[in-house]
């Protein structure tokens, strides 16, 4: 009994987190222990997440086989379309696709246990756990990038690296306000997440592409209302310093950001509704 | 008089339901005036579908009011949520807020960090609960691993961790054994003495009322048909107490016992069954009229049925 309690109290008291994130760390910390501990089956997690990003990579490589050119894009410039978009969506699935778990948590009653916590609900659902796999995604991403960066013929500057490094923040964000978007919804359809998904992935998959091939409606939906086309192929785009199209113009790279603010705002916007819908208050 | 703990002003909430095409309004709480002080142990029953759980969602910020207003805590319970959270402990009986694949000790942790306890108070409530509650043999034991008696046990400990001035407790000994049972009433009464925790259960279990509640709510269809004892529940609708028993000899039926009725007799009248109204003649006097018709060995009085009560509390209104 003695020796039990002492025990306990060594494990207790080592690197209990303190502070304002204390409650987010305490909780990644545990999952990521736990996920650790199964090694065989993080290996195996890891190496099949890469294994799906490898086929991916190579579908488009596939595919540059049978043409040279897409959408104004030869393959050098879809590897470096590719590599941003994946970077993104993998971080950004790293962070926030935790959001998906919101119908389980719905369905069993568990969410309610969020609101007895002293923490944002939003921030408990992106914290409640964390799939350390999706790193191998975003490996993917940054090798086809940085090969991507190394093949093409770009004209270094200041702006241009600029360029890149807002491309990529405003890409995590959009991406991330997809997910968000996404679980806002689920609050009304709580079956209903193949719905949403076909937009949260169905706009990755789009994002990896040229969007000068899509049709004006699906340029409308994925270029401008879920702005996929800023994540990656306009400042790819701006970048090379290509035409673009009508509707979505060579500089159009540089508003990646305002792209980013505007998921954000339907991201909000749809996680109040459906938080609103929840608790019954327009009911 | 101490500051109300919760208090309810005409607290109210319908659901909007959807029957095929058509949407239809159902009132599950219709409009709850209630008070409840700090220390008060509140047993709060009806049956399924009463509105208790839309109660206990409304009291801590879960859901939206339709009508009326409610205050947990000296708090506004769906704007104050997050400052609510601290002052409040839930523990549902049938969901759990523990990490499944977790060691009991490591979910003490992290809710020790949701909560931002110091070390030392984590430290301090983590041994007394861990003490009290009888958990030590299991912490390290990861919590899907665990019975549910042992489980039920870890829930409460993780629901008071942060020493929660209220603690609200949905249906808390669902599928518990006897034991358990008494263990988990007998942690709550300890809890409460020690703490002065306010306790509201919402429980079907009648034991749970009369060995935890010092005053009971009873609710039917959303709305508020008895405050106060249990006792005086029983005495609104009724409810008689019983006088068994058991005499020297066989006896014909006692059913000529002034102010009673015979309800039966075993072996071949040496056990007897008398109801009786304690309004109306106290249990003495029965046992006086008893005893001059045959000799006593021995004698029990039974407590009305608590679910019994409310039983009739509900055919009475309908």
């Amino acid at each position: 009994m003695v020796d039990r309690t002492a025990e306990r109290s060594r494990t207790l008291t080592d690197q209990l987190p303190r502070g304002r994130t204390a409650p987010y760390r305490a909780v990644l910390g545990a999952r990521m222990r736990a996920q650790r501990s199964y090694r065989g089956n993080f290996v195996l997690d890891l190496a099949s997440s890469l294994l799906v990003g490898l086929v991916e990579l190579a579908e488009v490589w596939v595919l540059f086989a049978a043409v040279d050119r897409l959408g104004g894009l030869d393959f050098t410039a879809i590897l470096l379309v590719f590599g941003l978009a994946d970077l993104a969506f993998s971080l950004a699935d790293l962070a926030f696709g935790h959001c998906d778990t919101l119908p389980t948590y719905l369905r069993a009653g568990t969410l309610d246990v969020f609101y007895l916590r002293p923490q944002p609900l939003l921030l408990q659902l992106i914290t409640s756990d964390i799939s350390l796999r999706r790193l191998a995604r975003a490996a993917v991403g940054l090798g086809a990038l940085t090969a991507g960066l190394v093949v093409n013929d770009i004209a270094w500057s200041p702006a241009a690296v600029l360029l890149l490094a807002l491309a990529t923040l405003s890409g995590v964000a959009t991406f991330a306000a997809m997910f968000v978007w996404a679980a806002g919804v689920q609050f009304f359809l709580v079956e209903g997440s193949e719905a949403t998904n076909a937009f949260v992935y169905g706009g990755r998959y789009a994002a990896s592409q040229p969007a000068s091939v899509w049709g004006r409606p699906l340029t409308v939906l994925f270029g401008f209302f879920f702005p996929m086309a800023f994540t990656a192929y306009l400042p790819v785009v701006t970048l090379l310093e290509l035409p673009g199209s009508e509707l979505l113009p060579g500089w159009a790279g540089w508003c990646a950001p305002a792209a980013a603010v505007w998921a954000w705002c339907l991201a909000a916007f749809s996680w109040r509704i459906g938080v609103r819908h929840y608790q019954g208050a327009g009911g | 008089m101490s500051e109300p703990i919760i208090e309810t002003d005409g607290l109210g909430r319908d659901f909007s339901v959807r029957d095929g095409w058509r949407r239809t309004r159902l009132t599950a709480v219709d409009s709850l005036t209630v008070r409840v002080d700090a220390g008060e142990a509140v047993g709060y029953i009806g049956a399924n579908g009463a509105g208790k759980s839309t109660t206990i969602k409304m009291l801590t910020g879960i859901l939206v009011p339709t009508r009326g207003s409610a205050r947990t805590c000296g708090l506004r319970p769906v704007a104050d949520r997050r400052r609510l959270a601290r002052e409040v402990g839930v523990v549902f009986g049938q969901r759990s807020q523990l990490w499944w694949d977790l060691p009991v000790a490591d979910s003490f942790r992290i809710l020790a960090a949701i909560h931002a306890l110091s070390t030392d108070a984590e430290r301090a409530r983590t041994d007394e609960l861990v003490e009290r509650l009888e958990l030590a043999d299991f912490l390290r034991t990861p919590v899907r691993q665990l019975s549910l008696g042992q489980r039920m046990r870890v829930e409460v400990a993780a629901a008071l961790l942060h020493s929660p001035r209220l603690v609200i407790l949905d249906e808390p000994t669902i599928g518990l054994d006897v034991l358990s049972k008494q263990r988990l009433r007998e942690f709550l009464v300890a809890e409460r003495a020690a703490h002065g925790t306010t306790l509201l259960l919402t429980t079907h279990d009648m034991g749970d009322v009369e060995r935890l509640c010092d005053r009971i709510l009873l609710v039917d269809r959303g709305q508020l048909v008895y405050d106060g004892t249990l006792h005086g529940l029983s005495r609104t609708v009724g409810a008689e107490r019983v006088l068994v028993v058991d005499l020297a000899a066989s006896t014909p039926d006692l059913d000529q016992v002034p102010g009673t009725r015979h309800l039966g007799s075993e072996g071949g009248g040496l056990r007897q069954r008398l109801a009786f109204d304690p309004d109306q003649v106290t249990a003495a006097r029965v046992l006086a009229a008893v005893s001059e018709r045959a000799e006593v060995l021995d004698l029990a009085v039974e407590e009305p049925d608590v679910e019994d009560v409310v039983r009739r509390v509900y055919a009475a209104r309908r």
